[in-house]
């Protein structure tokens, strides 16, 4: 090591020291209301709205490529964090807004929009050689699901089905679609039997029911429609009814209890900056198209129309 | 003891001793066959949708359009900044406690201190990052962040290996450079640290491997799955490979699996160019530095 490679060494030290300080001013990209040049927008969230989210992020780019947007998916919660604490423009969100959080909103004086983006339907899925179960009922799923659950054998839900072991897959606790689940058929969210093969990674879910006969699962609709040929799906009776999620039936809100509507959370002082409120308006325009293109059910006319009001609103205050 | 006894026990030792052999060389092959399983199901996957638009597209929900181009430059922004933190904090907490700390207590503790430390999960470091760096700094999920978080997971393994490397100096050199008149400074300088380049160097190559790798403390100070930009500066959001292979193979697309085992490629060859770096390092300074 020569003498001048140890001063570049020190330099670059201290520069970067100097860096750090100065980032306090730069690194709340987010909320900061200056329209400067280099405003990007930040949007985080569910991973469930993810998808949807990037692809406005990347048709919004073919349009206005000089816009920055960033999307990360630190899950519903984990987001809502950050737009209260005013680090990121935009949340994603697979369940409306909870009260501890529109309280944490109010005192931080985050005045926010909540736009409808687009409806997911939950699958419950079996393997394509079961030929015994075509739909089962909420109770059923209830009774298989709730914790400390008895149920071992399909015939233990019904004794004409085969005294086989049935092996459940589902997702793992930290994710959206268990915390839905368990609170549409259980009743309670985050209640659940533990003696589950659990995974975050939904693919996994896929392999896993598959390639086991006497296999159920459940996760989202998307995953169910990219294996359709591999899966088969269960409909399910919510008192009405075996029924079957469709763009039809999940939109309708018949696939009860099993479909849920996605948002989308727009800080009102973030709208106020003109890249931001181009976003939102091109992501109303844009969320039916891409919803289907990613595997999810699109909106009604009427949320779309309620939508259209509250942006509106919100802009003219 | 009888013939055939002495015998018996003979035989049963050998058995033992050839058993013993072939598990061993049982396991060493077992490690081999798992890499090489998972080197050809990558390859056969992900070697087809390898090519120079993958390496400049930006991230895509089209599988066919989608490239590494930010989550790239972000993960090169992540190990160098690394390198320049990590670098004098490690190899100075590592030349203070080999060269100057007198044997005591308080030395026996930092060193159990920094060896437990080695062995803490990453994620761990990702939580203490997310509260130090992102929410008490303020410095947001910026590459800085990101860059400060991956030295505190990888500042052990330097200090450790760069210990290493300095015990492995004989003192013989100290004393003779005493000896001439030199101060501590001046021997450190241009005798001890000179001679320890090679493993220190070895050892800095193989910590920022490491770093280069990391998804979770990434994923907890808040990197993003969709940047649509090269990162400009220290402060700058930003994405890394590690994170777009985590994002793609959760997809429910298959293209996506197989375009999350091109990236992997790609991972693995910066990989590989940095221990190959390290290797030649090792052999450029080892040739200079003769006793």
């Amino acid at each position: 090591m020569n003498q001048t490679r140890q001063f570049t060494l020190t330099a670059t030290t201290i520069a970067l020291f100097f860096l750090t300080g100065c980032g306090e001013d730069n690194a709340g990209t987010g909320a900061s209301e200056s329209a400067d040049t280099n405003r990007i927008i930040a949007i985080d969230g569910s991973s469930t709205v993810y998808p949807i989210t990037e692809a406005v992020a990347e048709e919004f780019r073919a349009v206005k490529p000089d816009i920055r947007v960033t999307v990360g998916y630190a899950g519903t919660g984990g987001g809502m964090k950050k737009f209260i604490a005013g680090s990121i423009d935009i949340c994603g969100a697979s369940r409306a807004i909870k009260d501890s959080e529109k309280k944490s909103c109010e005192e931080a004086g985050a005045d926010y929009v909540e736009l409808e983006v687009a409806f997911d339907g939950l699958a419950v899925v079996a393997h394509p050689e079961n030929n015994w179960c075509d739909h089962l009922t909420v109770a059923q799923l209830k009774e298989m699901w709730r914790p400390e659950s008895a149920v071992q054998k399909w015939s233990d839900l019904n004794p004409e089905w085969p005294a086989e072991k049935i092996r459940l897959y589902g997702p793992g606790t930290d994710s959206g679609t268990f915390d839905y689940f368990t609170k549409a058929i259980v009743g309670e969210e985050g209640a659940s039997r533990a003696d589950y093969a659990a995974s975050e990674d939904d693919n996994v879910l896929v392999t896993g029911v598959q390639e086991d006969k006497h296999a159920l699962g459940y996760f989202g609709y998307a995953y169910y429609a990219e294996n359709a040929d591999k899966l088969k799906l269960l409909a399910v009776d919510g008192g009405d009814g075996p029924v079957q999620p469709t763009e039809k039936t999940v939109r309708a809100g018949t696939y009860a209890p099993l479909s849920r509507p996605l948002y989308v959370y727009v800080r009102k002082s973030s709208l106020s900056n003109d890249k931001v409120a181009q976003f939102t308006r091109f992501y109303l325009d844009n969320a039916a198209n891409l919803a289907r293109e990613v595997g999810y059910v699109p909106i009604s006319d009427e949320a779309a129309a309620i939508n259209e009001e509250r942006l509106s609103g919100a802009k003219s205050e | 003891m009888t013939g055939p006894g002495l015998l018996n026990r003979q035989r049963r030792r050998r058995i033992i001793a050839s058993m013993f052999a072939f598990s061993c060389a049982a396991a060493a092959t077992l490690c081999v066959v798992v890499l090489f399983l998972l080197v050809g199901k990558i390859f056969s996957e992900g070697a087809a949708w390898l090519n120079w638009d993958f390496l400049w597209n930006l991230p895509s929900r089209h599988p066919e359009k989608a490239g590494i181009k930010t989550a790239l430059a972000g993960s090169l922004w992540l190990t160098g900044l690394t390198a320049v933190i990590s670098l004098p904090v490690g190899i100075g907490a590592a030349v203070y406690l080999e060269e100057y700390a007198a044997v005591s207590r308080w030395k026996k503790l930092f060193q159990i201190n920094i060896a437990n430390l080695a062995g803490v999960p990453s994620i761990v470091y990702g939580i203490l990052g997310l509260a130090v760096f992102v929410q008490l700094f303020t410095l947001g999920s910026s590459l800085i962040s990101g860059a400060l978080t991956l030295s505190l997971v990888i500042l052990p393994i330097i200090i450790l290996a760069t210990q290493e490397a300095l015990r492995g100096v004989p003192d013989s050199i100290r004393h003779a450079s005493y000896a001439l008149g030199a101060t501590r400074w001046q021997t450190v300088r241009h005798q001890v640290l000179p001679a320890a380049m090679p493993g220190i160097m070895t050892g800095v190559i193989l910590a920022l491997s490491r770093a280069i790798g990391e998804a979770a403390p990434l994923v907890a100070v808040g990197a993003m799955a969709y940047v649509p930009f090269v990162p400009s500066g220290p402060t700058d959001q930003f994405s890394a490979l590690p994170i777009q292979i985590f994002n793609w193979a959760a997809r429910p697309k298959a293209e996506f699996h197989q375009i999350a085992g091109a990236a992997i490629i790609v991972l693995l060859f910066v990989l590989i160019c940095m221990n190959v770096t390290a290797v030649a390092v090792r052999h450029f300074y080892g040739k200079r530095v003769r006793w």
